[in-house]
């Protein structure tokens, strides 16, 4: 019962992390209608430079970590500017398939620039376990499960209240309305990927500081699918709350294997399975609005 | 401007027949068949090297084709075709090595077996769209994968399967040189049945569903039916593709499927062209020959400065993937109509050469 306990707590931690990323990922299909399938790489290229500043060049977390999330804000930018600017217009095949492109460009890249085995972050926090109602929980755990907190209600704040975020929504409802508004739809467009890229680097380097940095990370940006697809594509928190089912989910199935099933590989899968089933019966996810098309 | 005719001037149809045969023009068929002569040879003067090289491109490119009628022709995305490669190459060798049926039959039916499979995940994909789509098969792909590594009885488990070599009345295709014929027999069947599949209604329905789907399902075309006929012709031809690959190497191991390898097709397609039959074997010349440059760049450029700093002798594995990577963005950056749209630029430059504007 302990195990089973622990497991659905380690759910919800990964959950929220899963739910930061997915929403991340919503971000981005909101502002300007792109599936991101390179929102792993994000993950990945997040922890891994945080690890080099502080490996290679020996700065305290306070600040490698601030000059890790400016650094993501001007990488996303820059992808945006350069290659998915001039995808507008493209049919959804082809910029799918270049954001799966650059997945595996710069997944190639970083294991050609830091190698292919897991590499640990330096200790960061003094205890390494903290004491929550009874369990033994790592305070990495903890502390994130606080961050992803604090990201979810900072999203939330951004657009009910900031001028960027209404901006944001405005575009994503209609671009030419928001455009005749003074909104700059392509500084928009820029600022969701900028966005998304920090909130991605920050759930990266997290589960760095937990597992190690390693290609593992842009694992991440797949099982947002499960996520995203559960709480319905552009619903911002839809994605959180199917961020933490899969979450709890995999560890069930994880927990329903090892006690009784022994098939093996069911943490991985599991989601998946699930990710089907709704395709079939909701072809629009739980949550997700209905295409309504009008000829 | 894109798709310059290159009917000569005068040559008028009359019949819907004359207008969709599967040459556009005399010359045409009869260099078709020229070339087709030509490889024949190829077995006779090529190293086993490049003969490696051309069976590869061979029974990729008719897993390529199977994608391209999915994605170019019927506009349905899929990220999990490596999945079905490597379903066929199992089946093939299940098949022949359970049931002692002989590989020659084997092969077809593999092909018959992936379809079902294609099929049973084309039923979500007859409701599904776009991205939606593009998910689902992602699922497919790795539920597929896990179901290699699981299923023992089918793949053998992590150990992999033997599959036995071709053989035809009692001959045995188990070297490279005679292996080519099969292939080749293979190709050339299948991408003419592809030919031909796209001058039939059913051809056209599948165009029809790409360009509009809602105009289409007014105009009387089933969407459901086609949708999920689209899914299972694109398992068929994994499946030809994976058998054949299984019966080449002997050995089919349950890791060789990833989602690289059904990205590196995507590669191919869009490479080659979406939507042009001809363009998918382009794209996977192109793509199986990438690695191989890449090799060749880094062997020219061993020992100088720039291999010391950047250590490429290690890093060549990585260097593949992020060339395939980039050469994806860039062809869709750039070339979007992909090889196929390039090389019908060239035709008509030097056709209308003194005056090609």
């Amino acid at each position: 019962m302990t195990l089973l306990f622990q497991l659905l707590v380690n759910g919800l931690i990964v959950g929220a992390l899963y739910g930061v990323v997915a929403m991340s990922f919503v971000l981005i299909y909101k502002a300007s209608r792109i599936v991101n399938f390179a929102q792993g790489e994000f993950l990945l290229i997040g922890a891994w430079t945080c690890w080099w500043l502080l490996t290679h060049w020996q700065l305290p977390f306070w600040i490698g970590f601030p000059i890790t999330l400016a650094f993501m804000l001007i990488f996303g930018v820059v992808l945006q500017v350069v290659v998915l600017r001039p995808m507008i217009g493209e049919p959804i095949i082809s910029v799918i398939m270049v954001t799966i492109g650059l997945s595996i460009f710069f997944q190639a890249m970083m294991k050609w620039m830091f190698g292919v085995f897991a590499k640990p972050f330096p200790t960061i926090f003094a205890s390494p376990t903290m004491n929550v109602f009874g369990l033994e929980v790592q305070t990495v755990y903890v502390v994130s499960l606080v961050i992803s907190l604090l990201i979810m209600a900072g999203f939330g704040w951004f657009f009910k209240y900031s001028r960027m975020g209404l901006a944001m929504r405005a575009t994503a409802f209609d671009q030419q309305v928001a455009q005749s508004l003074g909104i700059s739809v392509r500084q928009m467009f820029a600022m969701s990927w900028a966005i998304s890229a920090m909130v991605s680097a920050v759930a990266g380097v997290t589960v760095g500081v937990v597992n190690g940095v390693s290609s593992a990370l842009s694992f991440f940006g797949i099982k947002v699918f499960p996520a995203v697809i559960l709480g319905g594509l552009d619903s911002v928190a839809g994605a959180v709350l199917g961020g933490l089912i899969v979450g709890v989910l995999e560890n069930l199935a994880h927990y329903l294997d090892s006690q009784w099933l022994n098939w093996g590989n069911m943490y991985e899968i599991a989601p998946f399975y699930v990710l089907i089933v709704i395709l079939m019966i909701k072809p629009y996810g739980l949550f997700g609005t209905k295409d309504i098309e009008r000829v | 401007m894109a798709n310059i005719s290159l009917i000569p001037c005068g040559d008028f149809k009359t019949r819907y027949a004359a207008d969709t045969t599967i040459f556009p023009t005399v010359t045409s068929r009869n260099f078709a068949i020229l070339g087709v002569l030509l490889l024949l040879t190829f077995p006779a003067f090529m190293d086993r090297y490049w003969l490696n090289l051309c069976i590869q491109i061979g029974y990729l490119g008719i897993a390529a084709l199977g994608l391209n009628i999915l994605v170019g022709f019927t506009g349905q995305i899929s990220i999990g075709h490596a999945a079905f490669f490597g379903f066929g190459a199992f089946s093939s060798a299940w098949l022949s090595n359970s049931f002692g049926i002989p590989v020659a039959l084997a092969i077809p039916l593999a092909g018959v077996m992936t379809t079902a499979v294609g099929m049973l995940f084309g039923v979500p994909a007859a409701r599904l769209k776009g991205l939606y789509l593009a998910i689902a098969t992602l699922a497919a792909q790795y539920i597929l994968q896990d179901f290699f590594a699981r299923a023992d009885w089918f793949t053998g488990g992590t150990a992999g399967t033997i599959a036995e070599p071709f053989s035809l009345f009692g001959f045995a295709f188990d070297t490279d040189e005679r292996y080519f014929y099969v292939v080749l027999v293979y190709m050339v069947v299948m991408y003419i049945l592809a030919t031909n599949l796209m001058r039939t209604r059913d051809g056209r329905a599948l165009v029809a569903v790409r360009d509009h789907y809602l105009s289409a399902e007014i105009m009387g075309i089933n969407l459901t039916k086609y949708r999920t006929m689209s899914f299972g012709i694109s398992a068929f031809y994994a499946g030809i593709g994976g058998a054949l690959y299984a019966h080449y190497l002997q050995f089919v191991s349950v890791e060789g499927f990833t989602i690289l390898f059904s990205i590196q097709f995507l590669g191919m397609i869009i490479i080659g062209g979406l939507g042009s039959i001809m363009g998918s074997l382009m794209g996977t010349a192109f793509m199986v020959l990438l690695p191989e440059v890449m090799q060749a760049i880094t062997n020219s450029l061993a020992g100088t400065a720039i291999d010391t700093a950047l250590n490429l002798k290690d890093a060549i594995a990585f260097l593949r993937e992020m060339a395939i990577g980039l050469v994806i963005i860039l062809f869709l950056v750039f070339e979007p109509d992909g090889l196929a749209h390039r090389w019908k630029q060239i035709k008509a430059y030097w056709k209308l050469y003194p005056f090609s504007h």
